[in-house]
């Protein structure tokens, strides 16, 4: 009976170490529960959001301050984008959010620009200022139409 | 010169072979599904088997954590050196961290984790349960009035189905930080960059999809390991033939399981 | 103590039993006869209730063990033992632990007592002083001793006994003999005991049940069996390779499968 005690504590430390191990990476990497504490969310509405995805990154100046958590079509036929926002990260009410790739053919990402208003946005906001995706099948489709005329 | 007749009655013959095949693993899925289904309901009846649980953890669990460990290691290491090289070409090595990270986290973890498993512990099961069937021990509990189907089959399944996933998490943490050490320290990959592509591609579900297949993996584990030792035939070549089948069909299966779950959640 | 009732088992189309009238009384030994292949294990098995008969009755006094529930069956159990043919001791535990098996999952007796009487039960079969023994480190006679001190771990009043003298040495068989006669005679209890061994078997037996192709033959006391002049009795008592029970398991002429006469039954 002494050694199924010693087993027992034995067990006990595997199953912390496993737990730890998937608390580790749940809050590391899949920054479960974490994201949804420390940060705000932000509404924002694009004419054409195409290319993005749930858990796109949101950057400003190339650097990660949050995450795109919900894409969805609204009544007005453009795309409504919810952005969870660190909470130590403070935008003015006139930022700019637009949708860029990460190189030429990288994945889209939101960046975000300052701008120049002292007030400051909080949880709930909506972004006034917004630039949509840069399709660049319509830009070469342009300059062949406008060459033909 | 085979004539028509012949190679129709050949036809014949190896239709009715695959036909007789199916019929007889349909049978054994049958057969295998009630067994499990039978021992588990004893998790809700006294007496309470916790104890056995644990022994089985012990021996199933623990047993495999340090090959568990190695396999990670060096699953990690393999894939920062075969995924800088691919990378460096199309001067994306930044990428090397998320890469890694979703390739252990969806997929080499619990694959590999499961292999593992099957290797060290699901052979063992199946050797195990058919020695004591060989033996009369399965009787002989039966004689003292313990039930084989709580005793026996239910704690081992219930450890593969818990073990799994702790075993897998521990794969993935081990297998990320060796790829980090190969990529980083090794190769030169920009900590920075390694890290934040790693923390930024990975979202919550890759975490989810890989512990849920890691459960089902263990769980299947578990029953045909001890469905396999249980219906081995009582003699010496009975058990080793039940063992070699055990790792086989549990192998396959993994392999089958994994390519449905990966489907339902891309 | 055990009775049954036109007691029937087939094998798929093989009869291992059919219409078996038996009735096992209590204190008494009881020894079960018949060469291999006779049936005697498949009954063993029945009368302990470890598999389940295809037509007929089992009662165990007077309660039916056919459509019995787990649970009942269970408790019936505690009043049951059985020493196996190849002892079947779990190989994870000690010989002591063997013994106290029984006693630590159906009681609630402390280790102290627990302590006492497997002490007393492996003294009983000589074999105090290897508890810490594990099976696998047992000669076959010893490990047939502690399958015997646990069968008896709980003062039963039924034991079992398949083969129980089977591969054994002469000296270790008469030993296993002994301790089955002084639990009937001293002990009280009720044993069953199943053998192709004659000497043994009629040595221990109070009464003798002798098998043939699932029938019962002969039955009665060992002297009955001693001097009958059945012809199938005395081929079997005194082991003469042809006689009633023949030699040749064929089913098909001889000469016949030489010759590979067509519509030649042959023996899968």
């Amino acid at each position: 009976m002494q050694s199924y005690r010693k087993v027992e504590v034995i067990v006990g430390i595997f199953v912390l170490i496993g737990v730890l191990s998937m608390s580790w990476m749940a809050i590391k990497l899949g920054q479960i529960g974490g994201m949804g504490a420390s940060g705000y969310s932000l509404k924002a509405t694009f004419a054409d959001a195409g290319g993005l995805r749930v858990g796109a990154d949101v950057m400003m100046a190339g650097v990660s301050i949050g995450r795109l958590s919900s894409i969805a079509l609204n009544d007005d036929s453009e795309a409504a984008v919810t952005l969870e926002i660190q909470n130590d990260v403070e935008l003015s009410t006139d930022a700019i959010a637009a949708v860029r790739t990460k190189g030429i053919i990288g994945e889209r990402y939101v960046r975000m620009s300052q701008g120049a208003d002292d007030e400051v946005l909080t949880d709930g906001d909506e972004l006034e200022e917004t630039e949509s995706a840069i399709n660049i099948e319509d830009l070469i489709s342009k300059y062949i139409f406008q060459g033909k005329e | 010169m085979m004539n028509t007749v012949e190679k129709q009655s050949m036809m014949v013959q190896w239709l009715g072979g695959l036909g007789r095949w199916c019929l007889q693993s349909i049978e054994k899925i049958g057969d295998a599904s009630v067994l499990s289904a039978v021992s588990l309901a004893y998790f809700f009846k006294r007496p309470w088997q916790g104890k056995h649980i644990v022994l089985q953890m012990y021996a199933l669990g623990v047993g495999s954590l340090i090959i568990m460990a190695i396999t990670g290691a060096f699953t990690g290491m393999v894939l920062a050196l075969q995924g800088y090289y691919t990378l460096a070409k199309f001067g994306s090595e930044s990428l090397l961290g998320s890469g890694v990270a979703l390739s252990i986290l969806r997929e080499l973890g619990p694959v590999l984790g499961a292999l593992m498993l099957i290797g060290r512990a699901g052979s063992s099961i199946t050797a195990e349960i058919g020695i004591m069937r060989v033996t009369e021990q399965l009787d002989a509990l039966q004689m003292m009035a313990i039930n084989p189907h709580a005793r026996v089959i239910l704690p081992r399944i219930i450890a593969t189905t818990l073990a799994l996933p702790l075993l897998v998490s521990i794969f993935d943490v081990i297998g990320l930080a060796a790829s980090y050490v190969v990529g980083v320290e090794l190769l030169g990959v920009n900590s920075g960059a390694f890290l934040g592509e790693m923390v930024a591609k990975v979202i919550p579900m890759d975490l989810y999809a890989g512990w849920l297949k890691a459960l089902c993996f263990g769980f299947l584990v578990g029953v045909i390991c001890t469905y396999m030792g249980y219906r081995a035939e009582p003699t010496t070549e009975g058990v080793a033939h039940a063992t070699t089948q055990a790792v086989v069909v549990s192998s396959v299966s993994i392999l089958i399981l994994d390519y449905v779950l990966t489907s339902f959640f891309l | 103590m055990i009775r049954t009732q036109h007691l029937s088992r087939k094998f798929g189309t093989m009869t291992a039993l059919d219409d078996v009238n038996i009735h096992v009384k209590p204190h008494e030994a009881t020894v079960i006869m018949g060469g291999s292949g006779s049936g005697k294990t498949t009954l063993l098995r029945l009368l302990a209730s470890l598999e389940c008969p295809t037509s007929g009755n089992i009662y165990f006094s007077d309660e039916s063990l056919v459509g019995i529930t787990q649970k009942r069956l269970y408790e019936l159990r505690a009043k049951m033992g059985m020493v196996f043919q190849y002892s079947a001791l779990l190989n994870s535990l000690s010989v002591f632990e063997n013994v106290a098996f029984p006693l630590r999952e159906h009681t609630d007796l402390d280790d102290f007592i627990i302590q006492t009487m497997v002490t007393m039960k492996l003294e009983q079969v000589g074999l105090r002083g290897f508890e810490h023994m594990m099976p696998s480190q047992l000669s076959g006679g010893m490990a047939k001793r502690v399958a015997f001190a646990r069968a008896i771990a709980m003062d039963p009043e039924v034991v079992f006994f398949d083969e129980p003298t089977s591969g054994l040495d002469p000296i270790s068989a008469g030993v296993i003999s002994n301790m089955i006669l002084d639990l009937t005679k001293k002990a009280k209890m009720t044993s069953i005991v199943v053998t192709h061994d004659v000497h043994a078997g009629l040595d221990i037996a109070d009464h003798v049940i002798l098998l043939w192709q699932g029938k019962v033959i002969m039955e009665g006391t060992s002297d009955m069996i001693r001097n009958s002049d059945d012809a199938r009795v005395l081929q079997f008592i005194e082991g003469r390779p042809d006689g009633p029970i023949p030699f040749s398991r064929s089913e098909t002429a001889f000469v016949d499968d030489l010759m590979h006469k067509p519509g030649t039954v042959r023996m899968a």
